[in-house]
């Protein structure tokens, strides 16, 4: 299958005061991957994604997404060409149910059957049978969950997962893996994740990040035989 | 579901047909003042989208109140309009002027908007105040019994004034009960409980707060509109910042996010004034204590706490 890139970005940068969080970097996503984004904490990987979904304004380079200039696109009207994020940390409508909280980015995307679509998309993710409890009174997990089935709902054509495995019980990340794969292809996926299992087995592809640069980009095997990727993780600098 | 939603509409029908039924019920005292506060209703339904289901904490809606009083106002005394089209002129006085307003102040948020909204508000005054001669400041003017028709109807007459003010907030409450239980009103509650999620998820706040303001500037418009030509009087008191505390305490009262709240607080908050004034002149500190028992042991007001204990189908 010939490579269609869906995301590119060109020297993106962003600098908050000295620091350089994110520094002039390139980076291009297939359609139909899963891409993982990984790199030591504080590397930039949120603000990077950030860039790309609009929550943050950038300072320089520019993003190209579906073969059009986002760069400066508020965040709004990129999730209506279809790029979705979901937060690092759980970032529900806690005082609404969990039926409103999907029937939101349901109605966004456009629906004459709002309750079906809605109860369609919490049966993906198995939260039907909790569609009229208040969402932040649900387990943590289910919470998680919960804040993918909203970005899953928008039908995105990208769904930038920030973390999304932090504070899962091992049982609970099979479910998302398998929940994670089955939205391929109709849907390309960029994940920032630091569980390296969960990295290894679902990306295609992993970009590394480190101090706002690409450190290395490439397969997982090749990733994980990098000696400057490997330095960057043990403590960079001694090895 | 649906059996839920039902269960609500038949309350709020069943308020109305209460109010329906009171014009027949009451003494003439309690009968102006149930038509006084139904047109205060509306003009706090109103404060209550923008604020109870949008989270926007104006401290300036006096102006958007004032501004259909005085459209209307004016309108018929000075410069001869038709009733029906001065009311008019009234809903979309409020509005624009909400409209207008929330360009500048919804590009702040939070504390900034509430101040940005009051200064508003407060050159509203000032210009009321200003133009005296047209619009008699202070003392304001009083609207004929004449211009006080609208196809035949003596709007002076305290039984179709009743009619008047009980059609205006039906419609305005169940107009109301539409927008909260539609997707837009789902939306507007979902910038109030987190902005930057809603964004996230493709919707525009600004459009969508300067929609919920502008809907909240009809409604007062509207409210001002009806006082001018129901109760026949027009003044700068009513441009002044108690009009824009006032709506704000009746739907905390009744319950901020709920459609029945405002018109309960409304009602509350009238009579406590009234009886306590009955027995002391110091009724500003019965209200004072009632407030201060209220966000004590109910700060979500009477519905509000209603809500939480059981009641969770109320819209």
């Amino acid at each position: 299958m010939a490579a269609v890139t869906l995301l590119s970005a060109r020297g993106l940068t962003r600098h908050f005061g000295g620091l350089r969080a994110v520094d002039g970097v390139d980076f291009d996503l297939e359609s139909g991957r899963i891409h993982a984004l990984i790199g030591p904490n504080g590397a930039g990987k949120t603000t990077f994604v950030s860039l790309l979904c609009g929550r943050i304004p950038v300072q320089s380079g520019s993003i190209t997404f579906a073969g059009q200039d986002i760069t400066r696109l508020p965040a709004h009207e990129r999730v209506a060409r279809g790029i979705a994020y979901t937060f690092q940390i759980t970032s529900i409508y806690a005082n609404l149910s969990v039926f409103d909280n999907v029937a939101l980015p349901v109605q966004r995307r456009g629906s004459r059957t709002l309750a079906a679509d809605t109860m369609a998309a919490l049966d993906r993710v198995g939260l039907a049978g909790l569609a009229g409890q208040t969402a932040g009174t649900l387990a943590y997990g289910h919470q998680r969950l919960l804040e993918i089935a909203m970005g899953l709902a928008l039908s995105p054509r990208l769904l930038i997962l920030d973390e999304p495995t932090q504070g899962l019980a091992l049982s609970e990340i099979d479910g998302f893996k398998a929940l994670v794969r089955s939205v391929i292809p109709e849907t390309t996926v960029l994940l920032i994740e630091h569980n390296m299992d969960v990295v290894m087995d679902l990306a295609e592809t992993i970009t590394v990040l480190n101090f706002g640069q690409t450190l290395a980009s490439g397969s997982p095997a090749a990733i994980r035989a990098n000696p400057a990727v490997q330095a960057a993780y043990l403590g960079g600098g001694h090895a | 579901m649906t059996r839920f939603l039902d269960r609500s509409l038949i309350l709020h029908l069943a308020v109305i047909a209460a109010l329906f039924a009171a014009q027949y019920l009451l003494p003439s005292y309690h009968h102006t003042n149930i038509a006084r506060i139904m047109v205060l209703a509306v003009f706090a339904m109103g404060y209550n989208i923008a604020f109870g289901y949008t989270g926007l904490l104006s401290l300036g809606h006096a102006l958007f109140f004032a501004a259909g009083l005085y459209a209307t106002g004016l309108g018929v005394e000075q410069w001869g309009l038709p009733t029906g089209i001065a009311l008019i002129g009234g809903l979309a006085a409020g509005g624009a002027v909400a409209v207008a307003t929330g360009l500048l102040a919804l590009r702040t948020g939070g504390v900034s908007f509430m101040i940005v909204t009051l200064m508003f508000a407060q050159a509203g005054y000032l210009t009321i105040l200003y133009f005296g001669a047209v619009t008699r400041g202070d003392e304001g003017f009083v609207i004929s019994t004449a211009a006080r028709s609208l196809g035949g109807l003596v709007l002076s007459d305290s039984t179709t004034r009743y009619f008047m003010a009980l059609a205006l907030f039906a419609v305005a409450m169940l107009a109301k009960l539409a927008l909260v239980r539609s997707p837009t009103g789902r939306v507007l509650v979902a910038l109030r409980e987190n902005e930057e999620r809603s964004r996230m998820l493709g919707f525009d706040p600004f459009r969508y707060k300067l929609l919920a303001l502008g809907i909240s500037g009809l409604y007062a418009g509207a409210a001002g509109a009806a006082y001018a030509v129901l109760f026949g009087y027009v003044g700068a008191t009513f441009a002044s910042i108690q009009y824009s505390i006032l709506p704000l305490l009746y739907v905390l009262l009744g319950g901020a996010g709920t459609v029945l709240g405002p018109f309960l607080g409304a009602l509350v908050m009238f009579y406590l004034i009234d009886i306590s004034s009955g027995y002391t002149t110091a009724h500003l500190a019965v209200v004072g204590l009632a407030l201060l028992i209220l966000v004590l042991f109910a700060p979500k007001g009477i519905l509000g706490a209603l809500r939480e204990r059981g009641l969770k189908w109320l819209p």
